[in-house]
């Protein structure tokens, strides 16, 4: 077994390179049935996914639940294996590799969990738990790995007395600094951070945050980070991609996504989370979706939004949208999109596809349980 | 202190303690406020500020167990503390009802959802199957749920979460209850379902007038609903006020750490954000003095005070009452210099 040491570092490539690209990524879970065990159906939780994610950024990857965020994390660090599609990682094709090839590349990428509690061996001292990456990698640290493992607590705001300790012995927001020093251990090149914070209290989740950007700034790390609390989202992310039932709906850089999202679906996602302050109470423009996230296993066809989407047509029902480039660095799959530079008028079918539908008004035929309405009208009985 | 004798839920020096191997744990430990009907109040804290006990014990759910339950909670005149478990039984779901944060576990895997909200309905109501059914077929159809002559037979894991919180409610609401409790009703959902949620709780509390309390981590939750927000540490009331007393002139530290450790959706971020340093206390060895004082960036400027005596929750003008050692002048200048500039 080679040993490398990790404090020599090799020479890293400078910032702002493409360190991971997807393209059409899938993962379906097959859905077996009857004696035979037929496959019957698959969940599709992830279907067709094009993204890359640039060396030093955070991209986070927001949704609400079922949309194949924690699926598309899982599939990063190839956890799972795809179905279909290319994972480039460093200019390699990680999509199949076999566990036995994948495992000197885990160094490079490591991934960060929700669950502080279910995360750490309970077991385990915390020493065995933040040493296990040097052990299972073979790396050899200049001090040992004790020193090494003691010098980790320190950076993540332990004390490297903790060392002899388990983990039941520490707080949610202290395991969670566990679970982070586990990850920083071989200096990952990309860390994918399933809801890093999520199961913390406000005034933790803030430490967190705070640890998350002081590590990225010290050690150029990158980070795809699946969160579905957006303010968080905002505060931490250079890039956003909003996923909806498995397809990602709208990327665009923090700014301009927040400022002027152009898919209904981000637009109704942002104005639905509550603001802490008194000034928009009743007052703020808000969009209410009714309903709920359709099945996986069944997805609308063509757009999956439009069963809930106010700007329906039928084009929606019928000619699955593209992911295109609208403005610099936003891209937005939708027909009829909102906020377009120059303020136009939506240009239905011009580069897009092929039947040319005029923005009429919106057909109130099925304004039923599916379609959203705006929040001061009385809900639709 | 301002005292409302009037007030439709009054609660006075609330204490409940839970005697454990370990030692005492103070859950809650005196709690006085009131509420009016039609208002909404806000009890916000981190997990083990006492939140979620303080509704259980209103609701006369720690009755059964090992608690030791003080003080007073006079609903509509009547006192909880002092009454019997079948008195208070006979109140629950009659005259208060609760929403649970997670439906799954607060409804019966075994019985449709309609058996259970007719069930609720006939504790209380003298009347057939028959009508109980109709009535809660009405409930469903109220909190938005399609269908309702058809769901009312299904049972609650063919609910979405979303569905199964509408359902909970039109269960809690069946009887028309005077006093509504929602312990964290919309953390285990979607951002859109949650803003569905609150609406709904909104709009159905305009229509029946009643005392609504709502009790969560998220600011921005009671910003949207509360009328009145009191903020919890340890088991105590810290900060009391209204919406506008505490998002746009809060008095308490935690009240400031907790407003700067928020992202906000809202603004493009321009500073880290603002933790509060340290861990929440254990609530069986509470620290002396003021219970934040180990974490409170201000509490040396008070020599030694906030080490060893409890601050009084005191009214400081207009209902909005503090309790901590620093005086106007210190929390005026502290939250005008360090933390307003900053959120």
């Amino acid at each position: 077994m080679t040993t490398t040491d990790i404090e020599s570092g090799t020479a890293t490539p400078p910032l702002g390179e493409e360190l991971l690209a997807v393209k059409g990524l899938k993962k379906h879970f097959p859905i077996r049935q009857g004696l035979l065990q037929r496959q019957t159906g698959a969940v599709q939780a992830v279907d067709g996914l094009d993204f890359t994610v640039t060396r030093g950024e955070t991209l986070s990857l927001v949704g609400e639940s079922g949309c194949g965020k924690t699926t598309t994390g899982r599939l990063l660090t190839r956890l799972l294996e795809p179905t279909d599609g290319t994972i480039v990682f460093e200019g390699r094709d990680i999509s199949h590799l076999s566990d036995g090839r994948m495992r000197p590349l885990r160094k490079d990428v490591q991934m960060i969990f929700q669950d502080p509690y279910g995360s750490l061996n309970p077991r385990h001292t915390v020493g065995k738990i933040v040493g296990a990456p040097f052990k299972l990698q073979h790396v050899k640290t200049p001090n040992g790995t004790k020193k090494a493992v003691q010098e980790l607590l320190e950076l993540v705001g332990l004390s490297p007395e903790h060392y002899n300790r388990y983990p039941h012995e520490f707080s949610g927001g202290q395991r969670q600094r566990i679970g982070i020093a586990r990850t920083l251990a071989l200096r990952p090149k990309l860390i994918v951070a399933d809801e890093p914070v999520s199961a913390l209290d406000v005034s933790i989740q803030a430490q967190v945050v705070n640890l998350l950007e002081d590590l990225q700034d010290e050690f150029d790390l990158t980070y795809v980070m699946i969160a579905h609390d957006l303010s968080v989202v905002r505060h931490v992310s250079d890039r956003v991609a909003v996923m909806y039932l498995g397809k990602i709906v709208e990327i665009a850089d923090r700014v301009s996504l927040y400022e002027s999202p152009m898919h209904p679906y981000t637009l109704a996602l942002l104005s639905a989370v509550p603001i802490p302050d008194t000034k928009g109470k009743g007052g703020r423009e808000r969009i209410r979706l009714t309903g709920d996230v359709p099945s996986p296993i069944n997805p609308p066809p063509a757009c999956r939004f439009h069963t809930r989407c106010w700007k329906a047509q039928e084009i929606c029902k019928t000619v699955e949208p593209p992911l295109l480039e609208l403005a610099p660095g936003h891209q937005t799959a939708c027909h009829f999109p909102e906020n377009q530079p120059g303020g136009e008028a939506p240009r239905v079918g011009t580069a897009r596809s092929v039947n040319t539908a005029r923005p009429v008004e919106a057909p109130r035929t099925e304004a039923r349980t599916d379609t959203a309405r705006p929040v001061d009208t009385p809900p639709a009985e | 202190m301002t005292e409302n004798n009037d007030a439709f839920l009054q609660v006075r020096d609330l204490r409940v303690h839970f005697p454990t191997d370990d030692g005492i744990v103070k859950s809650v430990d005196g709690l006085t406020f009131s509420l009016d009907r039609g208002k909404t109040l806000g009890i916000v804290g981190e997990s083990g500020s006492g939140k979620s006990v303080t509704s259980l014990s209103i609701m006369g759910l720690h009755k059964a167990g090992t608690a030791r339950i003080s003080g007073e909670v006079l609903l509509d005149g009547q006192d909880l503390i002092s009454s019997s478990r079948e008195e208070v039984r006979l109140l629950r779901g009659k005259r208060m009802a609760m929403i649970f944060q997670d439906p799954l576990s607060a409804m019966h895997p075994y019985y449709t959802v309609g058996t259970q909200i007719i069930e609720a309905y006939r504790v209380h109501n003298k009347v057939t199957k028959a009508v109980a059914r109709k009535h809660a077929i009405e409930m469903l159809d109220r909190v938005g749920i399609p269908q309702p002559d058809k769901r009312v037979d299904a049972y609650p894991h063919e609910f979405s979460g979303g569905m199964r919180q509408r359902a909970m409610i039109a269960m809690a609401l069946s009887c028309d209850p005077d006093l509504l409790i929602a312990d964290e009703p919309t953390t285990a959902l979607d951002v859109t379902v949650q803003a569905q949620i609150l609406d709904l709780i909104r709009d159905l509390q305009n229509e029946f007038n009643s005392a609504v309390i709502i009790i969560t981590h998220d600011l921005g939750v009671v910003a949207e609903l509360a009328d009145d927000i009191q903020v919890m540490y340890a088991g105590r009331a810290i900060e009391y006020g209204s919406a506008e007393d505490i998002f746009d002139r809060p008095q308490h530290p935690y009240t400031w750490g907790l407003l700067g450790s928020m992202p906000r959706i809202d603004q493009e971020r321009t500073e880290r954000l603002m933790p509060i340093k340290g861990t929440p206390p254990s609530l069986i060895n509470v620290p002396p003095g003021c219970a934040f004082h180990p974490r409170c960036n201000y509490a040396r400027l008070n020599g030694g005070a906030s080490e060893t005596e409890v601050p009084q929750l005191l009214d400081i003008g207009d209902g909005h009452r503090v309790a901590c050692h620093l005086s106007p002048e210190q929390r005026k200048h502290a939250w005008e210099t360090d933390i307003k500039p900053k959120l």
